[in-house]
């Protein structure tokens, strides 16, 4: 048997890893989870704020990561809606602005009766800006350097949301998506930290571990990997109840089924991987 | 035939089956309901301009017997070409093929040009043409350009800027590029270093600067809230000292720099599991198109 696994072809894990994942996402099999500290102090900050508050949220990622992260995209928009915050929206990557336009449609098909037909009065799209930092420096200090126009060529002079809006740091909270540069560490190193603006982020697991350090001080909280998305779903969950019948909005939730048994499978196969190790050290295969 | 080529063989013929049983069961389709949306001009000042146009939502299978949905060719071949691009690339993982080649060709370029694309359209067409020539561009593609707006020649560095820095390709003068060059690298380089001063250095050295032992209001010691702040002291302390290497790692400074490797595989440990997550996050992210999008399971 050891010697069966000592020469095993790694298109067997892949297909294992496969079905540990499939098998759970297609029996939408989901488990309890209870959103950490780190999860709460996101949710507060959101939740918070007087209703209709003015909210930035950044969408710095791509259809690449968009299975990590558009569940936390999805619950920051809806969390905001519930709450029917003016949100402003804005990217720094070309391909956001899609990403963008998900949670828009949440907006006006969730809920309809606050922002139906209310772009520029409760939400804005600001789109695209090149030139990475640069812009994050740029709206921080003086918004329409950088933006001009909205997404649709409109004057942000002729859009009552943003007509008044001389900077960023008017605003009450800055939620930021990201999947990598230009992303979280660079709102936090040129918007929020030097002008204190209150922000929390969401980010992949790879970006996770460099944005832990910036609790509790430079950031507010953050949303570590799909398991982050999943903990803020729960917690919307736990305090608007009436979300627990829309499946859209437990997008995290069901993703962490796949998740429990692929880890599951992973330190199995760890274990694995260390007994075949010293079994072969014993046989004297290693030097 | 190998015991593992005829395993697979028959994985992927009855992989083929099942999508062509989904297929004929109508999955894979792509319903749309026609949204009217009606929208006037934005200019506050002259007449005021009423503009209607029609665009498409997707629905979910139960809402397409009504009358207002219809089948959408283009999205359902959108959807087609997206599920044979997942696919093709998940096939790199049982060997290099190239079917995977020719998908990652693809990405690589649609992306390179979209991101061109959207550039030219918000840089160089928002901020620099309508910002230099606003008359003009308010004629040919930016009708909402305040009518008053003048033109503003600060714009013009940027232009030399960046034709100097195009001169790069020029056989003859290539020199000329390094002086934008060196524009660009000196302010960058000025920007970054005072924020990460501010930011990653002194703000980080303020987080790090913490009481060993915290006392409550009462008087009372918090354990958990010390042992924290310890843990956290000790560990920096001694990651730096593992990376101190202007001193002999003998003796105190041995065990020290032991310590801070001990505190470094924890955290590359928690950076994997991290990493790992991401990654199943994604596969799951694209097994959830194949299942839901594209099979309708």
């Amino acid at each position: 048997m050891l010697n069966f696994l000592q020469h095993l072809d790694r298109r067997w894990i892949f297909l294992l890893m496969f079905i540990a994942v499939a098998v759970p996402l297609i029996m939408g099999t989901t488990f309890p989870e209870t959103p950490s500290p780190q999860v709460l102090a996101v949710f507060d900050a959101v939740d918070n704020l007087p209703d209709g508050s003015n909210v930035v949220m950044a969408l710095d990622y791509d259809p690449a990561s968009q299975g990590e992260l558009q569940p936390m995209a999805s619950a920051f928009a809806r969390h905001c809606a519930i709450k029917k915050h003016n949100i402003y929206f804005m990217t720094l990557w070309p391909q956001g602005i899609s990403m963008i336009q998900k949670s828009i449609d949440i907006l006006q098909e969730e809920y309809p009766e606050t922002y139906k037909g209310k772009y520029g009065t409760k939400y804005v799209n600001l789109g695209f800006r090149a030139g990475n930092e640069g812009v994050i420096k740029l709206v921080v200090e003086d918004l329409k350097k950088s933006y001009s126009t909205d997404i649709h060529g409109t004057n942000l002079d002729n859009i009552p949301l943003t007509k008044n809006l001389k900077n960023i740091q008017q605003v009450d909270l800055l939620c930021n998506v990201s999947a990598g540069y230009p992303g979280s560490q660079e709102w936090v190193l040129y918007g929020s930290s030097p002008f204190d603006i209150p922000t929390v982020v969401g980010c992949t697991g790879v970006q996770a571990p460099t944005m832990l350090p910036y609790i509790p001080d430079q950031l507010t909280g953050m949303l570590a990997a799909i398991k982050g998305a999943a903990e803020y779903e729960q917690a919307i969950i736990n305090v608007y109840p009436q979300l627990k019948n829309n499946p859209n909005a437990k997008e995290g939730l069901i993703r962490m089924g796949p998740q429990l048994v692929a880890h599951i499978l992973l330190i199995s196969l760890i274990f694995l991987g260390n007994v075949i190790y010293f079994w072969e050290r014993k046989q004297g295969l290693h030097q | 035939m190998k015991q593992s080529t005829l395993i697979w063989t028959i994985l992927m013929v009855a992989g083929g089956a099942f999508l062509l049983f989904q297929a004929s069961k109508g999955n894979g389709r792509v319903y749309v309901r026609e949204i009217p949306v009606d929208a006037q001009s934005s200019q506050p000042e002259g007449e005021k301009q009423d503009y209607h146009w029609n665009r498409y939502q997707q629905v979910t299978e139960s809402e397409k017997g009504e009358p207002d949905v219809r089948f959408s060719f283009s999205r359902t071949l959108g959807l087609w070409v997206a599920a044979f691009c997942t696919l093709a690339i998940f096939s790199f993982l049982y060997g290099d093929n190239p079917i995977y080649k020719f998908t990652e060709s693809v990405f690589v370029g649609v992306s390179a040009a979209y991101a061109m694309i959207v550039s030219f359209w918000t840089e160089i067409m928002t901020n620099l043409y309508a910002k230099l020539l606003p008359d003009l561009a308010r004629i040919t593609f930016f009708p909402d350009i305040d009518s008053t707006a003048e033109p503003d020649y600060l714009y013009l560095i940027p232009l030399v800027l960046s034709i100097l820095l195009l001169w790069r390709l020029s056989p003859k003068g290539s020199w000329i590029a390094r002086w934008p060059l060196a524009f660009f690298i000196g302010a960058t380089a000025g920007i970054r270093l005072i924020s990460y001063l501010e930011t990653d250095f002194i703000g980080q050295l303020q987080s790090t600067v913490m009481p060993f032992l915290v006392f409550a209001s009462d008087g009372s010691l918090l354990w958990i809230k010390s042992l924290r702040n310890t843990i956290f002291i000790v560990g920096v302390l001694s990651c730096m000292i593992y990376f101190f290497f202007s001193v002999e790692h003998e003796g105190i400074i041995k065990y020290i720099s032991r310590l801070g490797i001990w505190f470094l595989m924890v955290t590359f440990g928690a950076s994997f599991a991290y990493t790992v997550m991401g990654r199943i996050a994604l596969l799951s992210g694209r097994l959830v198109f194949l299942f839901n999008d594209w099979l309708g399971i």
